[in-house]
């Protein structure tokens, strides 16, 4: 039986356990992992229509007062000065070894900075944000985040904000959704389009039950959450990337800024300035087993040799690929696409190959 | 004919000395959408309590374990391309192989259905 006596609840949690949610503990929350619908059906429902995803879990900050853009690009590597009122970006916090201790969502709201982190890492994100902008940094624990995923999400809020369905993909708006005041930015973690709805508590559960009242959407566990992801070849903090890993070897160069490249200026900016110069050691890279067995997370990789190489950092089973799927961490000599390798499974070598991430062709709406 | 069942959630159903092996509906719903099985040999030769298969949903890798020792004398291979009839049919269809008893006794300290249930549902 969960022990759920420690555990935060979200807005939402109560409805999905009417809903029928398997509930699980995950950093700290009481969370659905998966709802009668199961993983696979859920993630195929994702890719094919739309899912809902209760993402409160999830640190949301405000960022105030003049400067804040420049001065959040002395703990991200990403280039916030250069980001437009309106648009959102990716990016990482670094340490000063070039570690990354979390990644992140920066919005730039217009006058000030919306900022999404992990559940796992917001106290000490929180933390190390007051070090830099002391009060300026507003927790926002009284909303509820929502990811509306999947290529019916657009018709879906549209019907609810009809301004939702001009957004391009990484924008922001502030709308108001079925008479909810919303923060939403046209995003999400899967792989497909979508957006993710910052909502006051007090309406979450109301609008949750809008969206849900779709005939196209369905409510999406955790699980699916994971094997999207995993497909759509996006990191999960504490698993693919964390303190020994740079953002050059997670190969999310393409979220560190021309001009961030060559100014550094950020915490670890000597070690990603030489692995962007000299290359990196290793390099995260995707993997198909060639057989029917998904390859785990700590699965380790070998050479053809049997000479170890590296580790898978995620793995599992892929829906919509319908075969295992995994990503991991190898020397960069054998990084390159089509490259022959062997993750031991039980103690077998099992064929694999890299290969090239995204498993799947994202649906962005660019 | 005797159907007996491991506190690992495994069920033997013994017909004149050979046991069909499988995972009970309590594990298959435990571990939710089942998507690749791994089989013993034909032929080969367990001890009660070795790893004898691999069951794998979405989530996680599970072991069988062999509820008794014996030789394996088959193993269903229909699981490998359709490893979902695990969830659907759990102890009929979604069998996983069957085995030649060494030594029925092993039997004798196994729950029958009514303990099973109680420890399943404990």
């Amino acid at each position: 039986m969960t022990e759920s006596h420690d555990l935060e609840t979200t807005p939402l949690t109560a409805l999905h356990q009417e809903l029928g949610g398997k509930m699980v503990p995950f950093a700290g929350y009481l969370m659905p992992v998966q709802f009668p619908l199961g993983i696979l059906g859920e993630h195929r429902h994702t890719r094919a229509k739309a899912g809902l995803f209760d993402v409160s879990h999830m640190g949301q900050l405000r960022i105030d007062g003049a400067g804040a853009a420049e001065r959040m690009e002395t703990v991200v590597p990403g280039d916030i000065a250069g980001l437009a009122p309106g648009r959102t970006r990716y990016t990482q916090f670094t340490n000063a070894e070039g570690g990354i201790l979390d990644d992140l969502m920066v919005t730039n709201a217009g006058d000030h900075l919306f900022v999404v982190v992990n559940a796992a890492c917001k106290q000490a994100d929180t933390a190390h944000l007051r070090t830099v902008f002391g009060d300026a940094v507003t927790t926002l624990g009284d909303r509820a985040l929502l990811a509306l995923q999947g290529p019916s999400a657009e018709a879906v809020l549209s019907a609810l904000a009809p301004e939702a369905a001009a957004m391009s993909f990484m924008s922001f708006r502030v709308l108001d959704v079925a008479g909810v005041p919303c923060f939403v930015t046209r995003s999400g973690y899967t792989g497909e389009d979508g957006y993710e709805i910052s909502a006051p508590a007090d309406a979450a559960r109301s609008l949750a039950e809008r969206l849900l009242a779709h005939p196209d959407v369905e409510p999406v566990g955790l699980g699916a959450r994971d094997s999207l992801r995993l497909e759509a070849g996006l990191c999960l903090y504490g698993h693919d990337i964390d303190t020994t890993t740079s953002p050059v070897e997670a190969a999310l160069t393409w979220s560190i800024g021309k001009r961030r490249r060559e100014q550094g200026g950020f915490p670890g900016a000597e070690r990603i300035q030489a692995e962007l110069a000299n290359g990196p050691a290793r390099r995260r890279i995707g993997l198909k087993p060639e057989g029917r067995a998904p390859a785990r997370e700590g699965t380790d990789i070998t050479d053809l040799d049997g000479r170890p190489v590296g580790r898978v950092t995620s793995g599992g089973f892929g829906p919509t690929v319908d075969g295992p799927v995994a990503m991991g961490y190898v020397e960069t000599a054998l990084a390159s696409e089509g490259t022959e390798l062997r993750l031991v499974v039980r103690g077998k070598p099992l064929p694999a190959r890299v290969a090239r991430l995204p498993f799947v062709t994202p649906g962005y709406k660019r | 004919m005797t159907v007996k069942y491991t506190e690992d959630h495994e069920w033997i159903r013994v017909e004149d000395g050979i046991g069909t092996v499988g995972i009970t509906d309590h594990a298959q719903e435990q571990l939710g959408d089942v998507v690749y099985v791994e089989l013993p040999e034909v032929g080969a030769i367990v001890a009660k309590g070795d790893a004898s298969g691999v069951v794998e949903s979405v989530k996680a890798a599970s072991e069988i374990y062999a509820p008794v020792s014996g030789e394996i004398v088959d193993a269903n291979a229909a699981l490998v391309d359709a490893p979902q009839t695990v969830n659907t049919d759990p102890t009929g269809a979604g069998w996983f192989y069957r085995i030649r008893l060494s030594d029925p006794s092993q039997l004798d300290g196994m729950m029958d259905e009514a303990a099973y249930k109680a420890h399943a549902g404990g």
